[in-house]
């Protein structure tokens, strides 16, 4: 159980920080489709018997780099779906060609962090430690080309090339997260906290702590009840992030 | 004579499943290219891809029942989509991130579902085929109602088309005429949730984004008209289920042998080559000097 606490922190901490690009970027459809096209990566290396993480990690970075290739010369959401398929159909044919899916694929989609094993854990706060290093490394380019483009132009920021950067750090979360919490949990951490926290905040910086103190609230809550009652987390942590979030919206409805 | 028999496998034209899944994937990717041209032209792809999502909860549904899965697709997208249209949210960055949060919770719903559905049956290789599509497995019974959907989707845009296109590309121009957008808004939002369910039980929930955005991404490329437009995408849209219909049906004899591989494998990659096969030809003008899509 103090591994599940402890990836559960981790998990948190990290979706939190990368949450709020998310959310100032509208970036919602990317943080959905990453980890949900990079579950082939899994049956990829479960096929050709490799290390499951380094499938993923393989396999993500590709699809960030064909979403990146097809936004040049798309809307960012057209071709988010694109490249997002494509790592979809792979998926299928992987899974179609490999006997036994269900199980493992189950556990990949929906997450089994109770059973996180303290080996799984090591690579998960090594890549914790580097995705939070690149985004204190680029942290204000990376808000300036999110919010701010005219101040990103003036200050020789290329927005193409942070954009890229934010896709591989996508790409780095969900290798991260898969192989400990699942799809599911994942995308609704990147979504509900940041962009709840982002409608009662007023400043970038209480933005980030707000999203940090509600993924934690939200992460553990949901473990909590799920052992209680049994239930998927899953199913907590998307209900507790659409409340949290219809309350925020109320607050800022309030506020004004 | 032998060379056609090694492209197309004997007893593809003579097949009544193969009949029955050409005529359905033919309807659905004339009706979601036709959808897809607006939500490409709307920015909407997150919403019609989230609407596959949510609608696989009302198709988990529809078979525990034991009702054809297409209605519970189709009850729980119109919902879905009307909800989703209700809360009237025009700021793009807004939309996207309140359809996640939307997505999240159904997700969690159908996480909740399937929990159930595991431990009381095991089911898994069902929801697998919910997921992936299963087109050659459809009930040629279900030929009319896909005629119906498509008929009601198809009339929904046509109805609504020049207000769609004013509201898509010039939303001060439709305030100026002192026409709200929100009907012919919701009317889209209809027509997508009607599209994504066809397309869903055609090629599978998770992959049904393929035949909405592709061709539409694909023939905005190409064409110098909104007509055109239209026209190139249900070509490719139907061109692609045919051929990864009929590869899939060869794959037969490809390795690992007598498996075939997955129709949803072949259109997607289909659809995708068409799309790259596009990137080769020079950038638009129109008239105005930039392209307008």
């Amino acid at each position: 159980m103090i591994n599940a606490w402890i990836t559960a922190s981790i998990v948190g901490l990290v979706s939190a920080v990368v949450g709020f690009f998310i959310a100032v970027r509208g970036q919602a459809f990317l943080a959905h489709a990453l980890p949900n096209g990079a579950f082939a990566g899994a049956a990829m290396a479960n096929l050709i018997s490799i290390n499951p993480l380094l499938g993923l990690g393989i396999f993500s970075v590709f699809g960030a780099g064909t979403i990146g290739f097809l936004e040049k010369k798309l809307k960012k959401d057209t071709a988010t779906a694109l490249g997002f398929v494509l790592m979809l159909a792979i998926g299928a044919l992987l899974l179609s060609l490999t006997a036994e899916y269900s199980q493992q694929i189950f556990a990949l989609l929906f997450g089994e962090i109770l059973g996180v094993s303290t080996t799984e854990l090591l690579p998960t706060a090594i890549l914790a430690a580097v995705i939070l290093g690149l985004i204190f490394l680029c942290y204000r380019p990376l808000l300036y080309s999110s919010v701010l483009e005219e101040v990103a132009f003036a200050k020789k920021i290329s927005p193409g090339q942070y954009n890229m950067a934010f896709l591989l750090i996508v790409a780095l979360v969900t290798t991260m997260a898969i192989p400990v919490v699942g799809t599911l949990l994942i995308f609704t951490l990147l979504v509900a906290p940041a962009a709840t926290a982002r409608l009662v905040a007023a400043t970038p910086k209480t933005a980030l702590l707000v999203s940090v103190v509600l993924s934690l609230t939200t992460v553990y809550l949901s473990i909590a009840l799920a052992y209680e009652s049994n239930w998927p987390i899953g199913f907590f942590i998307g209900i507790l992030g659409f409340v949290s979030y219809s309350l925020g919206k109320i607050y800022q409805k309030l506020a004004k | 004579m032998t060379i056609l028999h090694d492209l197309i496998e004997p007893g593809f034209f003579s097949s009544s499943v193969i009949d029955t899944a050409l005529i359905i994937g033919c309807l659905t990717a004339v009706v979601s290219a036709a959808t897809g041209t607006f939500t490409v032209l709307r920015s909407q792809s997150f919403t019609g891809h989230a609407l596959s999502d949510i609608g696989a909860t009302g198709g988990a549904a529809a078979y525990l029942a034991g009702v054809p899965t297409i209605y519970g697709f189709v009850v729980v997208n119109l919902v879905a989509g009307t909800f989703l249209e209700a809360l009237g949210i025009k700021n793009r960055k807004e939309r996207d991130i309140v359809t996640g949060v939307v997505l999240g919770a159904a997700l969690g719903l159908t996480a909740l579902f399937l929990y159930f559905d595991t431990t009381t049956t095991s089911a898994s290789g069902d929801t697998m085929n919910l997921l992936f599509g299963s087109i050659l497995t459809i009930q040629s019974s279900l030929v009319g109602v896909f005629i119906g959907l498509s008929v009601i989707s198809v009339a929904l845009l046509a109805v609504y088309y020049r207000q769609l296109l004013l509201s898509s590309l010039d939303p001060d121009l439709l305030q100026a005429k002192n026409r709200s957008p929100r009907a012919a808004s919701l009317a889209f939002l209809l027509a997508l949730a009607l599209a994504v369910s066809m397309s869903a039980i055609a090629i599978g929930a998770i992959l049904s984004t393929a035949l909405l955005i592709g061709p539409a991404a694909a023939a905005t490329r190409l064409a110098k008209d909104m007509k055109s437009t239209f026209v190139y995408a249900c070509l490719m849209g139907a061109a692609s289920i045919f051929l990864g219909l009929l590869l899939s049906y060869d794959s037969y004899t490809w390795p690992p042998f007598h498996h075939g591989w997955p129709v949803s494998f072949f259109v997607v990659a289909i659809i995708f080559v068409i799309y790259l096969l596009t990137l080769l030809k020079p950038e638009a003008k129109t008239r105005h000097g930039n392209a307008v899509i």
